[in-house]
Formats: C-alpha cells, sequence, structure tokens
C-alpha cells in the first residue's frame, strides 16, 4: 500500500507542534493554554457570551484557525479526526466563559457529541451555563427526514462566523445559540472525493477509492457518500451536487445566499476557480443571488483531493452579522458592504 | 486455579491488558480502516500508555479507585467516541466497588453490568446496533450466572459470550457512531470497539490464568 510522505516529526506530537505553529501564525493574539490542546483569545470583552468551536484535527485550518475578532473565542483540538476530551473541553470552557455562559458550535460526529456533553456536564457542576449548536449541513449523509443524523463539513464556517457576529454584538446565550441555530439551519453543503488523504500517525490512506473514480457527498474520514462513478467533467459534478444542495432547503429564485467553495487538501485553485464560475452560472440562471463567495482550504482532510460546495441563505438578521468584518487565521475579512 | 485477585494483583492484570492492547494497535487499526478512518488502534494505544504510567505510579485503596484512575485516564488522552465510551465503562463499572480489596466473580459482574448501564446511558446503543455493547451486554449477562463460581472459571465463560458477541456484529449493519454513514459496506467486518473490549476481557482472562508468573512488584 503506499504510504503518505509527510514532513513530521514525532507522530505524537503532531496536534501539539500544529498548535505551537499556529499561535505563532496569530502574531499575539490568541494563546494555548499550557500543553492543553486549546487556544483561546487573548483579549476576552467581559459579558460576551463565550463562543467555543472544536473536533478533531487534521482538518486545518478548522475549527482553532477560526478563533479571532467576531468570530470563535476559543478552540480545543482533539487528537487526529477524534473529538477532544472532555477535560480539555472543560478547560477550554472556563478559559472563554465571560459570565454569560458558553456556547459550543462544532460538527455532528458521535465522539464530539459523546466528548462536549461530557464537558458541557463537567463545567455545569462548577456552574457554568453551556448550550450546544450541531452543525449539520452535509446532504448526502441522510435524508432530510434524519436532518440530526448528518455530518457537520465545510458549512461550519458560515455558522462560525454567524455565531462570532452574534456573540460580540449581544450578550445574551439564548438569543446567540437562536441565531446561531437559524445560520446552520440555512446551510448545505456537499462534497465529493477524488482520492484519499493519509493518516498522519501511520501514513495510510483514509479510505480506499480506485485511481479512476471519484465519489460524490463522500465525507471528511471517507464516510460512504451518494455516488461513485469514473472521473466526470467539473461541471457535470459541479451540477449534481448543486441539484442535491438546492433542492435539499430548497434554495429558490429571489434567495440571496453565502457561497463557499471548499478545498478538501489537495484540490487545485485552477479546478476550485473552475468550480466557482459554474456555481454562479447555475445560480444566476436560478435566479438566486450570490452575497459573498469564498474560495479556499477552510475544512480540509489532510491531502483529500476533492471539494465541497456550501449555501447559506441569508435573512436581515444573518446578513447582518455574516457581514461583520473578521480577523482570524484561516479568514479575515472586512466589513461587507 | 484463581478464585480471585487481590488489589495489587488486579492492579496488575490490567497493567498486563495495558501491554498487550498497546501490542495489538495495529490490528485494532486495522479493523477500524475496515468500516472507519483507522485510529481506533493508536486511540486505544494511546489510551493504554495512559493507563499503563497511572497504574505504575499510582497507590489505590479499592478497586473503585483502580477501575476510576484507567476510566478517566482513557478519557482524557483517547478522545473521539471511543473515549468516552471505554473511559465510561471503567469509570462506571467502579459504582457498587467501593473500598474493594478483592477482585472475584461477584466483582466482574458488577464491573461489566454497571460499566455496560453506564456506557448504554452515554452512547445509547442497544444490542444489535454494531457497537461494543454487543460484546459488554452478553459478557455482562454471563458474569452474573457465573458470579459465584472462581474468577478464572467465569472469565473463561465471560470470553466465549463475549467472542460470539463479537461474530455477531459482523453480520449488522451499523446504526451508531460514524460506521453508520457506509450503511451495507459495514456488513461482514466486526465493529472495531467490540474487537476491543473482546481483546480487553482476554487479555484480563490470560492475566489471571498466568497471575502466579507476574512478578510481585513490576513498578
Amino acid at each position: 500500500m503506499k504510504k503518505g510522505k509527510k514532513f513530521l516529526n514525532s507522530s505524537k506530537q503532531i496536534v501539539s507542534e500544529t498548535l505551537d505553529g499556529l499561535v505563532f501564525a496569530y502574531g499575539g493574539k490568541v494563546h494555548r493554554l499550557g500543553s492543553a490542546n486549546v487556544i483561546v483569545l487573548n483579549q476576552m470583552r467581559p459579558g460576551k457570551v463565550g463562543l467555543l468551536v472544536g473536533g478533531g484535527s487534521g482538518h486545518e485550518p478548522l475549527f482553532p484557525g477560526f478563533v479571532g475578532k467576531n468570530l470563535a473565542s476559543g478552540a480545543v483540538a482533539g487528537n487526529i479526526f477524534a473529538a477532544p476530551t472532555p477535560d480539555q473541553i472543560l478547560l477550554a470552557t472556563k478559559a472563554v466563559n465571560c459570565g454569560q455562559g458558553v456556547l459550543y458550535l462544532y460538527g455532528n460526529y458521535a465522539g464530539d457529541n459523546l466528548n462536549f456533553d461530557l464537558g458541557a456536564e463537567m463545567a455545569a457542576d462548577e456552574g457554568i451555563e453551556t448550550k450546544t449548536v450541531r452543525i449539520w449541513d452535509d446532504v448526502a449523509s441522510a435524508p432530510l427526514d434524519c436532518i440530526t443524523d448528518r455530518r457537520g463539513i465545510a458549512g461550519d464556517v458560515f455558522v462560525i462566523k454567524v455565531a462570532g457576529g452574534v456573540a460580540a454584538e449581544v450578550g445574551d446565550l439564548d438569543e446567540v445559540y437562536r441565531v446561531t441555530c437559524k445560520a446552520r439551519d440555512n446551510t448545505r453543503s456537499m462534497g465529493v472525493a477524488a482520492a484519499a488523504g493519509t493518516f498522519p500517525e501511520t501514513g495510510l490512506p483514509t479510505f480506499d477509492l480506485p485511481d479512476d473514480e471519484i465519489e460524490i457527498g463522500l465525507g471528511l474520514h471517507g464516510e460512504q457518500g451518494v455516488s461513485r462513478s469514473k472521473l466526470l467533467p467539473a461541471d457535470v459534478v459541479t451540477d449534481q451536487m448543486l441539484e442535491r444542495i438546492l433542492s435539499d432547503l430548497p434554495y429558490v429564485e429571489g434567495d440571496e445566499v453565502c457561497l463557499l467553495i471548499n478545498n478538501l487538501g489537495s484540490t487545485t485553485m485552477t479546478e476550485l476557480l473552475i468550480i466557482n464560475r459554474r456555481v454562479h452560472e447555475v445560480l444566476n440562471q436560478s435566479g438566486i443571488t450570490i452575497h459573498d463567495t469564498l474560495i479556499g482550504a477552510f475544512c480540509t482532510s489532510q491531502e483529500m483531493a476533492g471539494f465541497s460546495i456550501s449555501l447559506m441563505k441569508l435573512d436581515d438578521e444573518l446578513k447582518k452579522y455574516y457581514d461583520m468584518p473578521v480577523e482570524s487565521f484561516a479568514l479575515v475579512k472586512g466589513a461587507i458592504s | 486455579m484463581k478464585s480471585a485477585l487481590t488489589l495489587d494483583e488486579t492492579r496488575q492484570m490490567f497493567l498486563y491488558v495495558a501491554k498487550n492492547i498497546i501490542a495489538i494497535q495495529d490490528l485494532l487499526g486495522e479493523a477500524d480502516r475496515a468500516i472507519g478512518d483507522g485510529d481506533h488502534g493508536v486511540g486505544m494505544a494511546r489510551g493504554f500508555e495512559a493507563v499503563e504510567a497511572k497504574l505504575n505510579s499510582g497507590s489505590f485503596n479499592g478497586l473503585d479507585e483502580l477501575f476510576k484512575v484507567i476510566g478517566i485516564s482513557l478519557l482524557t488522552t483517547m478522545g473521539g467516541a471511543s473515549g468516552a465510551i471505554f473511559g465510561t465503562w471503567f469509570r462506571g463499572g467502579s459504582k457498587n466497588l467501593a473500598a474493594q480489596m478483592i477482585f472475584d466473580s461477584e466483582h466482574l459482574a458488577w464491573f461489566l453490568n454497571d460499566g455496560l448501564q453506564a456506557v448504554q446511558e452515554r452512547g445509547k446503543a442497544k444490542v444489535g446496533d454494531k457497537t461494543m455493547v454487543d460484546v459488554l451486554a452478553p459478557a455482562a449477562a454471563v458474569a452474573i450466572e457465573m458470579a459465584n463460581q472462581p474468577l478464572e472459571t467465569s472469565l473463561n465463560q465471560i470470553l466465549v459470550a463475549a467472542e460470539k458477541g463479537m461474530e455477531s456484529t459482523k453480520q449488522m449493519v451499523a446504526t451508531l457512531g460514524r460506521a453508520k454513514s457506509l450503511g451495507e459496506r459495514s456488513l461482514g467486518h466486526p465493529d472495531p470497539g467490540a474487537v476491543s473490549t473482546c481483546y480487553i476481557l482476554k487479555f484480563m482472562r490470560d492475566a489471571v490464568i498466568q497471575a502466579e508468573l507476574i512478578p510481585p512488584d513490576r513498578a
């Protein structure tokens, strides 16, 4: 079996060294909590709701790269592709709590759900109120009537951006929770894989996919998608994905959306722009207005080849919070007007 | 035949379990790669390395402390669903073992049954969902039947039930956790958590058989 070729030091230090590198990249705006795999903002405003994001590592810049101004207040990182542990979630919760409680925001995976729930119980024992929003944007992962079984993928970016905005403006946990749920409920995504990434600790591929095939809907960890085929032209794949995404919410004529074309790891910007061209064409033809377009590697799975498309439908409230300026490792953006 | 272990022998039994789980991490990783992302072996090894360190350095005043330390070590180092579940097994399993100094078949039955209850409350898995519960539940049931037998006898019977439970997961379609999205593709493969649970019970049995061979103090 072909093994991945990676520039690493000790396999046991991958997450720790990644976070140290990230803290340096932030240039003094965040710090790590001792040796814990937790990154928090240096300056937190009293009276603000803490926004804690997190999940398994290996998807960089998700989640720790989204700590920043008008974004998350802290992030807790698990080992590669494994949910963070409850003791570290508790540490992070205490660090981002400014007296108004903490919103947990993460992708809907069994491991994250179990560990964040344990963390929430431990936080409650210490008198910290938490609420949880699980992101389930991946339309390929379960039918609409089982939406709470769906996985969280790159749509995380939109939900974090809105949640960060509302948490910066409103010091009330219930209100931050309400708006964040609305952002989640208006977000849909779908991915396609052309090749697996490799597990950094073993060098082995995270899933098996024949060299000449692609799989639409395949998950970030190799979870089964909806259809496997020989490699298809960019427009054909894009159309197939959009058909499922658009009909799911559904997104209809007159809607205004944000668009994210996410690189899953090793797909080129050349390809992403070709895909973006097609998405804009299709949405224009459907009478859907694109308010903002993000293109890049936000939610990756090591060197996995492939991309995902995410849409978030806006209303005035979501637009207001989405449009706030943000500053983080993964996303720097001025106010959108 | 060993009928029971002292507290320190129990500690050494779990040191033996830890050493052997670490040794089979590639096998566990392969089992996970078939239906998951392949990190289960690395995760179990990381958890049991932490267990090994704690058991070598700590002193314990009862079985409950010993099991809690194992549970918290797994919970705080493994991560993922398996860290929460395996940690909960040992933590939950300590519930009725406060200040107990002897590990016999009755205490084993408490450990497995209280552990099972805690795991099911946490993870909501039932028998048939293709999880470690498919091993732990039959093992716990046999443990109650064998509660008056010597420890070695009961562990032998528990292991038979556990292996049967593990085999049964091959015929199941995953409905929980990450493997659920594989649907029918998960058929034919055992659940990795069920495999690990089975090995933990096997290494406990092997340690009891070899109890005389364990040096009095490896620390």
